[in-house]
């Protein structure tokens, strides 16, 4: 379980002091966990802060009740933090498998690393000795980072905005990996998203706006009262 | 050969024992033991110190090893190898120096390799250069300098892949390649380089296009760490209807200092080249992502580096 408590994370902009997180406090608990809102509203933020690439300014993180706030990046991802990010970077030299190794922190066999790109509807063998460069896709590289993540198969996953950049075509895919990985779920799933689909499966949705938590609910709760927000829903059938 | 060369061998040419096919092993300035084939002969040279290997028209599927191991200090080895590719033939030549420098004098290894590739012979031509030296308190007491010049005269239709490494333990190294290409012959350099300590690394190629339909391409991925110099040159001479490309990718880290300067020339209206340069540091987003694996920063680092120089 992931408890943020009174996070507000400041940043200096010409010459002024901005805010981004505003006093967020949330509990996430075991089970797939969908954020959304306006685009700007510190979503993405705040998941850095999770995942601990930002420190907050001030606040409290606990996971399973220790406090994790000053620990660094690696440390995180040693206790069962796993981030998937919005723009995956490209390694130039280093393979897929190098990688899908990697996530997994142990020596795996290339069947098992196979199995990862199979999971998010890559062709394992046309993929697992390519280097992560230019010359894969932005589609091609989200898909292979959200393998990444299935590889860490840590306690709580946080994905920023899977669906950017993803074709209609692969996005069904990628709707029945997220549908998959709820079902066999162990620990949280964490998606910023504005997809509705996603939504739709999501036990839990929190609305962030402004740098603040605007609303926390079940599924049932807030997806009916964000399709009668116009508002809102301006913002979702924008993104779709 | 004792532990220490056998060593140096493994680091060099990944040969464990003695090579199959052809090979000349030479230890501190003199023969060690050589093998010939029906295919390839090698014959020492008797103007000057060196060998000629013969490989024989339409030689296909045999490999050559020449490996250069010094392990006394302040030796200084010069020597000429010129290879002769036989019309047709299709072989693997693997080269390299290896020095372990156990006093304090400068040990030094200078290799004038010249390759005479016959009309649409091919070969795949590796060569690796390591060095390491005895360290008291911290500090490394003898030097270990290599020069090695390259020399590729191609004719018509050949094809050479020259891969070359030098990953640790040189000081000090200049590394100089002409090349000549003739109609439709074809020329891939792959360079890698790492610098670490106070090293200083320079390297110049020069090919010369000058046969109808020929092409090159020059990558180089270098690392610099510490305080290493490195300074790369790829010239590019068109001088035919001929496709050239460079690249030189680097790495730099600590208080290192790199430059490349790529120079192309067009003498012929269909000559078609491109030269790509960049340097810049591992990129934070990189080490970013890998300590989300849980790797350390250093740790990050030294995958990104080991993955950019496989």
């Amino acid at each position: 379980m992931l408890e943020l408590k009174n996070i507000s994370y400041v940043v200096e902009e010409e010459n002024r002091q901005k805010e981004i997180l505003k006093d967020v406090s949330l509990t996430i608990e075991d089970g797939f966990v969908a954020i959304t809102g306006p685009n700007g509203g510190g979503k993405s933020t705040l998941a850095k802060v999770i995942a601990g690439i930002y420190t907050p300014t001030s606040g409290q993180i606990l996971l399973d009740g220790e406090d994790i706030t000053s620990l660094s990046i690696t440390e995180r991802a040693k206790r069962g933090i796993s981030f998937a990010f919005q723009q995956p970077v490209r390694f130039k030299g280093l393979t897929v498998n190098d990688l899908i190794t990697l996530a997994a922190g142990k020596p795996i066999s290339i069947g098992e690393a196979c199995a990862y790109l199979s999971e998010v509807g890559l062709c394992a063998r046309d993929y697992i000795n390519r280097e992560i460069n230019a010359s894969l896709s932005g589609g091609e590289m989200k898909r292979i980072e959200i393998a990444m993540i299935l590889a860490r198969g840590t306690k709580l996953s946080v994905f920023d905005e899977p669906e950017a950049g993803i074709d209609l075509w692969s996005f069904n895919n990628l709707i029945k990996v997220f549908e998959k990985m709820n079902e066999t779920i162990n620990g949280s799933i964490v998606i910023i998203s504005h997809q509705e689909r996603i939504l739709n499966i999501a036990d839990k949705i929190i609305v962030i706006a402004n740098g603040k938590v605007d609303k926390i609910g079940t599924r049932d709760e807030i997806l009916p009262e964000m399709m009668d927000s116009s508002g809102i829903c301006r913002v979702l059938a924008d993104k779709a | 050969m004792d532990q220490t060369q056998k060593k140096l061998l493994e680091s060099i040419a990944d040969l464990h024992e003695m090579p199959e096919g052809a090979y000349n092993i030479r230890a501190n300035g003199a023969l060690e033991s050589r093998n010939t084939t029906a295919n390839i002969d090698i014959v020492t040279k008797t103007d000057k110190p060196g060998i000629d290997i013969f490989i024989k028209p339409g030689t296909v599927n045999e490999s050559v090893h020449i490996p250069v191991i010094i392990s006394e200090s302040g030796l200084t080895d010069l020597v000429y190898n010129d290879f002769h590719i036989g019309e047709g033939a299709d072989v693997t030549i693997v080269a390299g120096c290896g020095i372990h420098n156990c006093g304090t004098q400068t040990s030094q290894h200078d290799g004038i390799h010249s390759f005479f590739m016959g009309k649409n012979s091919k070969l795949r031509y590796v060569e690796k250069h390591y060095g390491e030296a005895e360290v008291e308190d911290g500090q490394k007491i003898g030097e270990n300098i290599m020069n090695p010049t390259t020399i590729i005269v191609m004719d018509e239709g050949s094809y050479m892949e020259m891969e070359t490494t030098q990953i640790r333990g040189i000081d000090s190294t200049k590394r100089i390649t002409n090349a000549t290409l003739a109609e439709g012959a074809s020329l891939v350099i792959k360079e890698k380089l790492m610098t670490h300590g106070e090293q200083y690394a320079s390297t110049e190629f020069t090919v010369d296009l000058n046969g109808e339909g020929c092409s090159t391409n020059v990558i180089s991925r270098s690392v610099a760490r510490d305080k290493s110099k490195q300074i790369f040159v790829s010239r590019i001479n068109g001088n035919a209807p001929c496709a050239g490309h460079t690249e030189c990718d680097a790495i730099i880290m600590d208080d290192a200092s790199v430059s490349a300067i790529p120079e192309v020339t067009a003498n012929h209206i269909d000559a078609s080249l491109i030269h790509e340069a960049a340097i810049g540091k591992i990129a934070g987003e990189q080490l970013i992502k890998l300590m989300t694996f849980g790797l350390t920063e250093q740790e990050a680092e030294e995958q990104i580096v080991n993955g950019f120089l496989k």
